[in-house]
């Protein structure tokens, strides 16, 4: 197996793109990876699309071969990649094998979502279809309906509090209004959505006990990556390539009454540990990473179960400060799906690329990651039941 | 412009007396205090230069809603509309959304627009809840009828407070159905869904009362598109 490194990245603004199509926000953020890559009008050997929705959504299926002959890439070989909201991290996953292999020299994986074009509802029953078809969706369970059940238990189990969930919320929204490509470009505080009398009708309820701003947005958005062999990298990249220094993915069961423990993400565990094993590296040595908070619970979760904090310790911690620009590991300095935004098909690919904007050295310092080295992912498929995660390392 | 007051008192029509809305402040999600209050007559031709760049807006239907609440406006200021009255919004002494409506008679509200000039904050959503309150609890009414010109509008007001669809019965905005929220309705929601403390602390109240300040239309249409465009 070679080792691969990603020498160029592109990313198109989340929120709401109403007059973009789904291919072209794809086309877009590719043109600009290919652009970062110094490959301009170069072709690549395989071209892989995460998507989850665009059957349903657009109506829409092989977007992949869309994508090739909308960028003149053809012959490229092409593949479209549904692992529900881990889709972007699967082709990520595909295109690294592709090249590691050694089969194929460059890899073009860009991921994208269109949400907006319908009503939030519809948004939120489309994410619904990855639940167990027979045991759950036709009792009407969506995401955040189990999100709102594994906070409650998490809370019981592990002592997690409002104050704790707070704390992400405004740390990441404060993170995506820093972020040129992020959907939210609003600040929130504690008063104004706990404090205050106020707070009860600016951050409802939404599936107790999480309220309004414990949700990320639903957004249209892409991102794209370009993948090829370290060596190759050294001579043609034009800016400092970044290693995929490990990587993991695991599968726990589609229903979460079926787990020991619904608290317990199995996977989240599973796959952080290959990826530190291959990247020979341990949690502590991570600088940065970037966390599926597609709820705020979830960033504590997996910030525990990935092994950066022991459980019930990383809700502190975020409370503490540790996670925020400046602690002991800033956690979404993106802003997270919190607030970049989820288009669920760009967010594994959004969340390397963010990875690789801080293991370059080239955000601004009120988001860069002090002398970073080793950035983490972990891209959260169902509801935890398809993990996928990375460990990037910057090639000095 | 001369008038025949003789002809003029045949145009102006007689207005039922209405209850004032008394100011209140509300603590937005990030902080900012808005202060809700009852605009004047005189206050119109400031509001139209706040509502003037939102009628060149086609996102979210901004531009029908700018360009009828100008109308309504402009026709309370020269005495058009019958019972009329405007809540406005205000931040830092900025205007940042309008509602109006007027009495039909002593039981029955029309509900008019809902204009949000910053976006984000539920200053919209607030505004309406203000403009129910006035509704409900200051004019005294049994009911208000609302209709709904926008996707966002419906999903505000008919769904997050279910209200009741009225068939056969035309809104003096005409397009989709007539809803109308109840007194009992009201009541149910306000926990949730009405914010606000009175009385407004001086220096805010001071602050609001003193002038209306409007943003430059550049600044309007960001926030209402979003800085970056989305």
């Amino acid at each position: 197996m070679r080792d691969v490194a990603i020498i160029g990245v592109g990313m198109i603004p989340f929120g709401r793109r109403d007059e973009d199509t789904l291919l072209d926000m794809l086309a877009y953020a590719s043109l600009k990876a290919l652009d970062d890559a110094g490959l301009g009008d170069k072709s690549v050997d395989c071209v892989y699309v995460a998507n989850m929705g665009a059957g349903i959504l657009q109506h829409q299926t092989s977007v992949a071969s869309a994508l090739v002959d909308r960028l003149s890439l053809i012959p490229a070989a092409a593949d479209a990649v549904e692992n529900g909201p881990a889709s972007g991290a699967s082709a990520i996953k595909n295109g690294l094998l592709a090249v590691a292999s050694g089969y194929y020299d460059t890899a073009l994986v860009a991921g994208g979502e269109k949400m907006r074009e319908v009503v939030g509802w519809k948004a939120t029953d489309f994410v619904a279809t990855m639940t167990h078809p027979e045991a759950e969706y036709p009792y009407g369970i969506t995401l955040p309906g189990m999100a709102g059940m594994f906070t409650r238990l998490y809370m019981e189990k592990y002592g997690v509090t409002r104050e704790q969930l707070l704390a992400i919320a405004i740390k990441n929204q404060k993170m995506g209004a820093l972020n040129p490509y992020a959907h939210v470009e609003m600040v929130i505080t504690k008063e104004g959505i706990y404090d205050s009398p106020d707070a009860v009708v600016n951050n409802p309820v939404a599936a107790d006990p999480l309220h309004l701003y414990d949700m990320c947005p639903v957004s249209d958005g892409a991102a794209a990556v370009v993948l090829c062999p370290l060596e190759l990298a050294k001579k043609i990249a034009p800016k400092s390539p970044v290693l995929i220094a490990g990587f993991g993915q695991a599968t726990d069961t589609h229903t979460l009454q079926e787990r020991d423990d619904p608290t317990d993400l199995k996977a989240v565990t599973l796959a952080s540990q290959q990826a530190f094993e291959m990247a020979k590296l341990k949690p502590k040595d991570i600088d940065v990473a970037e966390l599926h908070d597609a709820f705020t619970i979830l960033e504590i979760a997996e910030s525990e179960h990935a092994g950066f904090f022991k459980k019930g310790e990383g809700g502190k911690a975020a409370e503490k400060g540790e996670t925020s620009i400046g602690g002991k590991l800033p956690i979404n300095l993106s802003g997270g799906l919190k607030a970049r935004g989820h288009p669920v098909g760009a967010t594994g690919v959004a969340q390397i690329v963010d990875i690789v904007f801080q293991l370059r050295h080239e955000l601004d310092k009120k988001r860069q990651a002090k002398n970073a080295k080793n950035g983490f992912t972990i891209n959260f498929g169902g509801f935890g039941n398809n993990i996928v995660a990375f460990v990037l390392r910057r090639v000095e | 412009m001369a008038v025949d007051m003789e002809l003029e008192a045949v145009l102006r029509a007689p207005e039922i007396p209405q209850a004032k809305y008394p100011p209140k402040v509300i603590t937005l999600a990030n902080s900012k205090k808005m202060v809700v209050r009852e605009a004047e007559r005189r206050d119109v031709p400031i509001l139209l230069k706040a509502v003037k760049p939102t009628m060149e807006i086609d996102r979210d239907f901004y531009d029908i809603v700018g360009a009828r609440l100008y109308a309504e406006l402009l026709g309370w200021y020269k005495h058009r509309v019958r019972n009329e009255y405007c809540l406005i919004g205000q931040i830092d002494g900025y205007v940042v959304g309008i509602v109006n409506g007027r009495m039909v008679n002593k039981d029955i509200g029309m509900s008019y627009h809902t204009l949000a000039l910053d976006r984000g904050l539920r200053v919209g959503s607030h505004l309406f809840a203000s403009k129910m309150e006035h509704h409900i609890e200051y004019l005294g009414q049994k009911e208000v009828w609302i209709t709904a010109e926008s996707p966002i509008g419906f999903r505000r007001w008919m769904i997050e407070y279910g209200l009741l669809e009225q068939e056969g019965i035309q809104h003096e905005l005409g397009g989709a159905n007539s809803y109308k929220l109840t007194r009992e309705i009201y009541f149910e929601t306000k926990p949730r869904l009405v914010a606000g403390t009175r009385p407004v602390p001086k220096r805010l109240l001071e602050q609001a009362e003193k002038e209306i300040l409007v943003a430059d239309e550049e600044t309007i249409t960001e926030k209402i598109c979003g800085v970056k465009g989305r």
